[in-house]
């Protein structure tokens, strides 16, 4: 199954739900350009929900933590929504886990955007 | 058993693919179960896009040489590419706190965790060549 990014506005939260395969080429560039252009937009509060996200490589992760700078460097917040087992476990293994505000109850994560 | 396989691949994503699919298919009829399939297949995936996007620089010029290896007790995976090779002990730890924000050097920290054997060393061609071992534990 190839990437599907899409987003909807929660709130003042952007929750971009992607799904499929985050690797090199499609997947990952499709999330680069949708935070790119969210924040170009002006949204600086951004949800990215995983939970329909079957496979990730080294790549997607290189793009999930270049957005989480990206986006903190303008001054927003950008958080996980939703990990599966894998994408759980491959945090895990590379110690991206404490880096991110993870959650996994939709309406508690957008509530906790300041 | 899957036969040994040993074939030259274009330099692209394609490559990438086709060469995953065939490692996990293998190790399926090697008897692996489908997270250790999974697993390999990333393994599989990092070596490959190592050698297509950082050693042979996606050159049409260049291929990727893979070799597969089923054994009754193991699957043997080769993958060469022609680039300048790397040496994996000058490789930065991505988990150390000051590589940990990197957008990129996961790889082969990802292939070193799902294989049991992970070796490097110069290619015929003078780039990298990559050998992967994942063991078939039989019940």
């Amino acid at each position: 199954m190839s990437a599907t990014i899409t987003t909807r506005q929660v709130g003042d939260v952007t929750v971009v739900d992607a799904a499929g395969k985050i690797t090199l080429g499609e997947g990952a560039a499709l999330l680069r350009d949708q935070v790119r252009s969210l924040l170009g937009a002006g949204n600086l509060k951004i949800l990215i929900n995983l939970g329909e996200v079957n496979y990730i490589d080294s790549s997607g992760i290189g793009e999930l933590v270049s957005s989480f700078t990206t986006v903190s460097n303008q001054g927003g917040q950008l958080k996980l929504l939703n990990l599966t087992k894998r994408v759980h476990d491959l945090l895990q293994i590379t110690k991206l886990y404490t880096v991110f505000e993870i959650h996994d109850d939709e309406a508690r994560a957008v509530r906790s955007f300041s | 058993m899957p036969g040994t396989v040993d074939t030259l691949l274009e330099s692209n994503l394609e490559s990438v693919d086709s060469a995953e699919a065939l490692c996990v298919d293998a190790a399926k009829q090697l008897g692996l179960d489908e997270d250790a399939g999974m697993d390999l297949g990333l393994a599989v995936r990092e070596a490959m896009v190592n050698a297509v996007a950082h050693g042979n620089k996606y050159s049409p010029n260049k291929k990727v040489r893979l070799v597969l290896e089923p054994r009754a007790d193991s699957l043997r995976i080769t993958i060469a590419d022609e680039g300048e090779g790397f040496d994996l002990n000058r490789v930065p730890d991505p988990t150390h706190s000051e590589n940990l924000m990197r957008g990129s050097g996961r790889g082969l920290l990802l292939i070193q965790t799902f294989v049991d054997e992970f070796t490097v060393k110069k290619s015929a061609a003078g780039g990298a060549e990559v050998t992967l071992v994942k063991y078939v534990i039989s019940d």
